[in-house]
């Protein structure tokens, strides 16, 4: 499709620091009415932060606006908030619903922007008090519906819909606002079964026939292919291509978003499987984790490598951990050096021999009112008894205040912790110290398997190296197995000897970690059917 | 100076202040006629009296179950001992462990039932717990008139059935803590020794058992509960011991206070009580889900010292009998300061 004549919306040179933290650099592109841009990349590439800045949500004014100009229309526009991008004719369908349960479709989709009448009240008590036209509400709400293309009633409550017609309503009532040129849908689908995806992209193909200029923002690049005219793909806060959607393959797509310049200060070590049996051995394993559901995962971890769980978020790699130590409802079989281990007690997988750094530092890991002493000695005490002293035939056991120290100064020096003392509180440290807060609590356990998840989210990049190399360090040197789930790919392939891919609940395929990064993200976005298991 | 300013910020400024103000009571009285002596004495004797049950709110703290607000049914359990060691006519130091341990069986199961239901609310214990003290006390309202004793120095002369609100423990166990060791300074001043080492012995049981590894797991459950799950407590089981612990120990503590007092009050006795015993640990600068040794012992200091005192100075000062409205306002205000001050715990 050839565009001609002034883009509705140009973005030249946009920049976003968040903390002296670089997250979007020189992004430039533009589009056209009519036109379908999607755009595409992993998580924390930067798509939310552009779409933020488009958008003039607060949150991009309060830590510090953004360099670069944007032109809607060919005007150039800095909104204050959102109202100002709203006013403009930009509309937004986001992720999350934001929909009144109780309130009927269409007056979810008129919320706020009713059709009112006047009546003999409000002209006395003025406007707020004018009384809502219900016919012109349900025909204007039918007439968004009606864009759309689908069939939606609109005087059921919103509450009672399946997922696919929320969405919908939402799309409706961007629709409905009649200034609207720009609409952006950030993962549309991704609620969606195939059968209500397959009429949302038609959908938004219609829109885009009736001129209004769409971002399309999909982990399911096959969606992005079929209906987008353009591709932008997002890596690091980069724009790393911007072309014709003609013609591209996911393949493609998917090595542009992970594909990046690898790291080669380390080396992929050759970990020899025939040498080393499986320790754990998952079957047909399901966890109940919101947002993170796992269906039907099986495994086998071998004795001292490092496996890589990896995987878009949402598509379960978080529950498996989770699932297994019995944090969350799970079903199946995980069987540890022989033994089976019963699921949904924590203390079953503890006293097996395992532990589990938490992706939520702040809700499981820590206990943030207390002291690093206790945070770091407090599991081992429990699950393994030490730092006791025991008295009448250890009836009593006594906290030893002494070798509780003695370990927490221990690991504050080896793991480098940045604090005070060993009695200042958790919730005074940075993020970065916080997670090795939560090792060390891991390591103090002595255990023969380690699940680390997410053990980088939200740090700085220096502590990101240091938190990987203590954990590369602490495998090699007492031979724990570890298993690490994590969203960033490139770190994964960085530690891990093999790495697993889970999408939709399922593991789409098990590779070493040094195939090529485009091998991972087809995995990535491939259906699980297919799946392959390579342990060379 | 950085000292100072260090003593000043882990003391907290409000006990400072409350301090400040029980001491500059204590210079007035002589003023007004009333006996500093006296007054030292009496407050002394009220913390003896209230200790325990403020001590009984600790274990409850630790675990994450909030502020105890069920006491009245550990009070319950204790006066069931009280009563059925008079009923068996154990007499003198005897009737005192004998009331401790039939009040035991009970407050743990009082405290177990109470644990489970806790458990099944978790996010508005106290709450919950408001209630269950105030419908236990109405239950035992009837429970009182309905249990067969038949004690005569217990029950109504008239009917010969049924106890009585008041039961005096005279003959029974009356003053066997407070007179163990008991002296006096000058006239006035009394020193109830026994009662005040039963209190630090208790109170020393509970702080020994706050480091092992128990009363650390206890810890750790009300500090972070996703946390202490995860590294392999059993929550339910851990909160319900804290409860039965609170149960217990208020049991004991109504206990001592009647061997002081003189009096078993039955039927509405125990339906306040929790008010005064939450109130001073949250002055001694305990919160919601972080209280020590050292908050019961401060805590109930100055709250049954601003309590004994203000009224006495207060009256003297304005020559109009007002202690009980200046009481119930000073210690509600109390009440009211310590909870909107929930979140400032200090250690």
């Amino acid at each position: 499709m050839a565009h001609t004549g002034v883009p509705i919306l140009e973005l030249r040179d946009i920049s976003k620091e968040y903390f002296g933290n670089k997250v979007l650099t020189d992004v430039s592109f533009s589009l056209h009415s009519g036109e379908i841009l999607g755009l595409v990349g992993e998580n924390g590439a930067g798509k939310s932060t552009l779409m933020n800045i488009l958008f003039g949500m607060e949150v991009i004014q309060q830590t510090g606006g953004y360099a670069g100009e944007m032109l809607v229309a060919g005007q150039t526009v800095r909104y204050q908030s959102s109202f100002d991008a709203i006013a403009d004719g930009i509309g937004m369908v986001h992720q999350e619903f934001s929909l009144l349960p109780d309130f009927s479709v269409a007056e979810n989709i008129l919320l706020n922007r009713e059709p009112h009448t006047r009546s003999f009240v409000s002209e006395v008590f003025g406007d707020r008090l004018d009384s809502i036209d219900r016919k012109t509400l349900v025909s204007k709400a039918e007439t968004a519906i009606g864009k759309l293309g689908v069939s939606i009633d609109s005087s059921t409550p919103v509450g009672t819909m399946p997922v696919g017609h929320k969405q919908f309503t939402e799309i409706a009532r961007e629709l409905s606002k009649d200034s609207i040129r720009i609409l952006v849908l950030d993962e549309p689908t991704a609620v969606l079964t195939e059968q209500e995806a397959a009429i949302l992209l038609k959908a938004v193909k219609k829109l885009s026939d009736e001129g209004i200029a769409i971002i399309f923002i999909s982990h399911r690049l096959q969606e992005v292919v079929d209906v987008c005219d353009t591709v932008v793909v997002l890596r690091d806060g980069k724009v790393v291509h911007n072309e014709p959607a003609a013609g591209l393959t996911i393949e493609q797509i998917a090595r542009w978003m992970v594909g990046r310049d690898v790291d080669q200060s380390r080396t992929h070590r050759a970990f020899d499987y025939a040498q080393a049996p499986p320790v754990l051995t998952i079957e047909n394993l399901w966890v109940d984790m919101p947002g993170e559901t796992v269906r039907d995962v099986s495994l086998a971890v071998h004795k001292g490598e490092i496996l890589g769980i990896g995987g878009l978020a949402g598509q379960g790699k978080l529950g498996i951990p989770n699932g297994a130590m019995g944090l969350f409802p799970a079903g199946g079989k995980v069987v540890f050096e022989g033994e089976e281990i019963a699921l949904n007690n924590p203390k079953n997988f503890l006293d097996a021999g395992m532990a589990f750094v938490s992706e939520d530092r702040r809700g499981v890991g820590l206990l943030l009112d207390e002291s690093l002493d206790w945070n770091i000695s407090f599991a081992a005490m429990q699950v393994r008894g030490k730092y006791l002293k025991r008295y009448l035939n250890g009836m009593l056991q006594w906290r030893d205040e002494k070798s509780i120290q003695e370990t927490a100064r221990h690991y504050i020096d080896a793991l480098q912790i940045k604090c005070t003392s060993s009695k200042q509180k958790a919730k005074e440290l940075s993020g970065g110290n916080q997670q090795k807060i939560c090792c060390a609590k891991a390591f103090a356990l002595e255990p023969r398997l380690l699940f680390v998840s997410e053990p980088t989210r939200g740090i700085d990049i220096g502590a990101k190296s240091l938190v990987l190399q203590a954990l590369r360090d602490y495998n090699e040197k007492s031979g724990t197995t570890i298993v690490m789930i994590s969203s960033e790919l490139e770190e994964l392939r960085a530690i891990c000897d093999r790495i697993a891919i889970v999408t939709d609940g399922r593991i789409a395929g098990i590779l070493p970690a040094n195939h090529p990064s485009e091998d991972f993200g087809l995995l990535m976005v491939a259906s699980p059917k297919g799946a392959t298991e390579v342990t060379a | 100076m950085i000292k100072i300013r260090q003593f000043i910020h882990s003391f907290g400024w409000p006990r400072i202040i409350i301090g400040l103000f029980l001491l500059s009571l204590f210079i007035l009285a002589p003023f007004f006629n009333v006996n500093v002596a006296t007054s030292i004495s009496d407050t002394i004797v009220r913390f003896g009296q209230n200790g325990l049950m403020v001590l009984a709110m600790v274990p409850m703290i630790h675990s994450g179950c909030g502020l105890n607000f069920g006491l009245p049914l550990g009070i319950i359990a204790g006066l069931l001992g009280g009563t059925l060691a008079i009923e068996f006519n154990f007499v003198g130091p005897v009737s005192f462990l004998m009331a401790i341990l039939l009040a035991t069986p009970f407050a743990v199961l009082f405290g177990w039932g109470y644990g489970k239901l806790l458990n099944k609310v978790k996010g508005s214990e106290m709450m919950i717990a408001t209630y269950v003290g105030f419908s236990s006390v109405a239950f035992m309202c009837m429970m009182w008139l309905l249990l067969p004793y038949d004690s005569p120095t217990m029950v109504w002369g008239y009917a010969g059935t049924g106890l009585r609100t008041t039961i005096s423990t005279e003959g029974f166990y009356l003053h066997v803590l407070t007179n163990f060791l008991k002296f006096r300074l000058g006239e006035t001043l009394m020193v109830p020794t026994g009662m005040l080492l039963f209190f630090a012995l208790i109170a020393f049981f509970m702080w020994a058992f706050l480091h092992t590894k128990r009363g650390t797991a206890m810890t750790a459950v009300g500090s972070n509960p996703v946390f202490a799950r995860a590294s392999g407590i059993d929550i339910d089981k851990t909160r319900t011991l804290s409860v039965i612990m609170s149960t217990w120990l208020g049991a004991i503590g109504i206990l001592v206070y009647q061997q002081s007092f003189g009096f078993i009050q039955l039927y509405m006795g125990p339906f306040y009580m929790a008010l005064p015993a939450v109130s001073a640990i949250l002055i001694g600068g305990a919160s919601v889900n972080k209280a020590s040794i050292v908050n019961v012992i401060v805590g109930t200091f100055l709250f049954q010292g601003i309590v004994t005192m203000t009224p006495s100075v207060m009256n003297s000062m304005i020559h109009t009998d007002m202690s009980e409205v200046i009481r119930i306002v000073v210690s509600n205000g109390m009440i009211l300061y310590a909870l909107t001050r929930k979140s400032e715990a200090t250690r």
